[in-house]
């Protein structure tokens, strides 16, 4: 917990002004280039700080689930993509390392086993990389929120903003019913703009959000804040500049 | 080839799967009928065999690349991927990869698109399968065949849910075998 803690004050020494990108604050290039730092956060306690039951449950000992660090590292990190000062956090290393990526579906599946989950939900694109195994191994279905158009059926759409105007996410009609319990999967929170929409979406068809996951967070761009009652439980946390 | 051709015959998982697809007339547009495997993925029995089937006939050929195709084939590809110890390697569109990438680009009906792949992701002489949900004129998988190759690696099979008439007696795509576990559904009732 403390090196977590530092890290964020060497970040946040200079706080340059922020500016909202699609999904990223990014920070004005600092003259002291400070190196990307990524946490390996504490499973359950600081993830999950009292908000579920579940999380107190899942917490070990010492507080780290020891295949953590190295889903962290697996994490490649690329700078100035999509565009300058953003630290783009790439999950296709992980993808190619089957040891962490096993070890991350692993860790959600044994969260989320057994608590009558019957849907997850994942984000378009790599949302679709993470919930569908998810889904197959804790026997729920799996339910694609996808881009404008995407989806051949009936949907219903729900808005979300950029830093320059909006964008929307669908699901088709008919894909969850009232009652049912659900997780929502991405690679990453950011902002939590597109989250909050997905959580918005199903609460709207009657869907009860048990819990937010994504492999990594960025914390300083308090997304956690827009996901209201939801909680939010993550496996890696990192900088977003 | 379709799977009821090679040792699946009669199979009743292979009916499960075809009746669990939604066909979505005039989508994109008119006279297309849109083969819809979302609401395969909302039946968890009819997916678990989906990818069981795949699971069963690459687990031991040595395959260590899963590549699968934006973003339909991401639905597929990973959860075969983990049950065969395999890599998961996504094929993008343009522009969404943030590493250094390699492209290729196959033709659509009006005009082309581009596939692209992260130039470290496949290493020579490693045994790759391409997944996607669908194929029709093979275009989209012929370009990832061509990546895959052009990094020197094997690719061993592509493999799609359904495979449209266009492809019913084409055992190949570019010299590479096909394999599909279903026709489209529904087609009879309107053409």
């Amino acid at each position: 917990m403390q090196s977590i803690v530092s890290s964020y004050h060497l970040c946040l020494a200079h706080p340059p002004p922020p500016v909202l990108c699609q999904r990223l604050l990014c920070h004005r290039i600092p003259s002291i280039r400070l190196p990307s730092r990524r946490s390996t956060t504490s499973l359950g306690l600081f993830t999950c700080a009292a908000v579920s039951r579940e999380s107190e449950m899942a917490a070990k000992e010492d507080g780290q689930d020891p295949r953590i660090p190295k889903i962290a590292s697996s994490i490649r990190v690329i700078p100035d993509f999509p565009k300058p000062g953003i630290m783009f956090q790439d999950i296709t290393t992980l993808l190619l390392d089957t040891e962490a990526f096993k070890d991350t579906i692993d860790i959600f599946v044994e969260r989320y086993k057994g608590k009558g989950i019957s849907v997850v939900a994942g984000v378009e694109a790599r949302g679709f990389i993470f919930g569908p195994p998810i889904a197959l191994a804790i026997g729920a279905k799996f339910v694609p929120m996808r881009k404008p158009k995407k989806l051949p059926g009936k949907v219903i759409s729900e808005e979300y903003s950029l830093e320059y105007g909006t964008d929307k996410i669908e699901m088709h009609v008919g894909a969850v019913e009232p009652g049912e319990r659900a997780i929502i999967i991405d690679d990453l929170i950011a902002t939590g703009g597109t989250l909050a929409a997905a959580i918005r979406l199903l609460e709207r068809v009657g869907v009860k959000i048990v819990e937010c996951a994504c492999v990594i967070e960025l914390p300083e761009l308090n997304g956690r804040e827009k996901l209201g009652e939801a909680p939010l439980f993550i496996l890696v946390t990192s900088d977003a500049a | 080839m379709f799977a009821a051709e090679n040792g699946l015959k009669g199979d009743p998982r292979l009916e499960a799967i075809s009746a669990a697809i939604r066909v979505v007339p005039n989508f994109p547009k008119k006279g297309i009928m849109f083969q819809d495997i979302t609401t395969l993925l909302l039946d968890h029995k009819a997916f678990k065999h989906t990818i069981d089937i795949f699971v069963d006939r690459y687990k031991d050929m040595q395959i260590s690349v899963v590549a699968g195709v934006e973003a339909r084939g991401f639905m597929f590809g990973p959860s075969i991927a983990l049950a065969i110890g395999a890599k998961f390697v996504p094929l993008r569109k343009p522009g969404k990869l943030p590493g250094k990438v390699i492209s290729e680009s196959y033709e659509l009906e009006y005009g082309h698109d581009r596939l692209e792949m992260h130039v470290d992701a496949v290493k020579p002489l490693e045994r790759v399968i391409i997944i996607d949900d669908l194929v029709a004129t093979g275009g989209t998988l012929s370009a990832a065949i061509s990546l895959m190759e052009s990094q020197g690696a094997e690719v061993v099979e592509c493999a799609c849910v359904i495979g449209l008439p266009e492809v019913k007696g084409q055992h190949k795509l570019k010299g590479k075998p096909l394999y599909v576990l279903v026709e489209p559904s529904g087609l009879d009732e309107f053409c």
